[in-house]
């Protein structure tokens, strides 16, 4: 079973894809932010990332650059999933080491297609 | 919905388009041909099947494209533009080298994903295919979908449906809040009105056709007829590919499977047999 950390600091957010990711056969954990995501990956190096952008304590892209410095920080399949829709954040998003990105509202479907293409399926 | 109505709407959109409505799907006639009904200010499907008897060409037009599905989505299923990338087009590029042309018809475009995916898996071949000339022609009956593939402009959420972002950021722009697919893979593509019912000789020869999930909608006897005038329109090593639900088994001698590939489609005929390049199971010679 592979695993997904959901990083969003809106509970419904997370619900909602907690639910998609279980019927995807994932098992998922969360964090609110960014440090508490770092945190987790300190620990146990997810093998898939849903990455929010805009959040407290630490965002999305700064979680992401962190990440990718930490010893096996290389492995996660990060997707981005955010509101911002333009394509300056999403070079950004790629640049910084982002896989795939989600720009919301989304549903089961995109994010099922998203991570089929990143061979998460 | 009274029977002899069912009826009549039922054979006018196989006569025009090929699509088999059978009885148990009417609530679909209910459901898409209200709205066009609501439009012309009539009150609901009666007085339309009343108006359509007397109709002119424009009505007939409309009901049969809101009855027609458009459903389409970049690179669908993926692995047959995978198949496409690693193996169709290198045969290609090996057996048309002398010509240095080849035509790849996307047949029932809808609104485009499906030639611009082709285009794109081109362009990005880039080096290769430079000196060649390649033409990708897709055609629907709806006028509507062509001038939605023509703009080339998609939504978000159309956008996100097997489109890989580095493809999206690559080759679209973001206008207001639509994203438009880039001028120059808008070039690579021509869109024309077209039926599947009617001779296509007109269209020219295609190399590889894909007719994916078009099939589908048709009785027997209309699927037959369209992979058989489809095979006269491709050279004797010609590829077709076809949706993951379709078939030509029982259906038409005229194409038989490549080993192996599946999806894809060679002509039967003598000189399209897909044996002809031993170890890779395609058509395509010289």
């Amino acid at each position: 079973m592979k695993s997904c950390l959901i990083v969003d600091d809106s509970k419904v957010i997370r619900m909602v894809a907690k639910k998609i990711l279980h019927e995807l056969t994932f098992s998922t954990a969360e964090a609110e932010d960014g440090q508490q995501a770092l945190d987790y990956c300190k620990g146990t190096m997810p093998d898939a990332v849903l990455l929010d952008w805009n959040m407290p304590v630490m965002n999305g892209i700064d979680f992401l650059r962190e990440l990718r410095k930490l010893p096996g920080g290389e492995h996660p399949v990060v997707v981005f999933c955010t509101t911002e829709n333009d394509i300056e954040h999403i070079q950004e998003a790629i640049t910084a080491g982002a896989n795939e990105y989600i720009m919301k509202p989304f549903d089961s479907e995109i994010l099922q297609a998203k991570f089929s293409q990143v061979g998460l399926l | 919905m009274r029977p002899e109505d069912f009826d009549f709407i039922a054979k006018m959109l196989k006569d025009r388009s090929g699509l088999v409505i059978s009885r148990d799907k009417a609530y679909l006639l209910e459901s898409r041909l209200t709205p066009v009904a609501r439009k012309r200010g009539l009150k609901g499907l009666d007085d339309l099947v009343a108006t359509l008897r007397t109709a002119g060409e424009d009505l007939l037009r409309e009901v049969t494209e809101a009855m027609t599905t458009n459903e389409s989505f970049f690179f669908r299923d993926i692995k047959p533009f995978d198949q496409f990338k690693a193996m169709v087009l290198p045969q290609i590029l090996a057996n048309r080298a002398q010509k240095k042309s080849f035509r790849i018809w996307s047949a029932a475009s809808s609104s485009g994903q499906e030639a611009y995916s082709l285009a794109m898996i081109l362009k990005e071949e880039g080096a290769k295919l430079a000196g060649w000339k390649i033409e990708i022609v897709g055609t629907d009956i709806s006028t509507e979908m062509l001038e939605k593939a023509k703009a080339g402009l998609y939504s978000q959420f159309e956008v996100q449906r097997g489109l890989p972002i580095q493809y999206l950021v690559k080759y679209f722009k973001k206008t207001n809040e639509m994203w438009q697919i880039d001028s120059a893979i808008r070039a690579m593509v021509q869109f024309r009105e077209y039926n599947l019912l009617h001779d296509l000789k007109t269209l020219g020869q295609f190399d590889v056709v894909f007719c994916r999930n078009v099939l589908i909608y048709f009785d027997q006897p209309t699927k037959s007829r369209v992979l058989d005038n489809i095979s006269k329109i491709m050279p004797d090593d010609g590829l077709l590919y076809l949706g993951g639900a379709e078939t030509v088994l029982g259906i038409s001698d005229k194409f038989k499977p490549v080993p192996e590939q599946r999806g894809i489609y060679s002509l039967t005929r003598p000189g399209g047999a897909a044996s002809a390049v031993p170890g890779t199971g395609l058509g395509l010679k010289a």
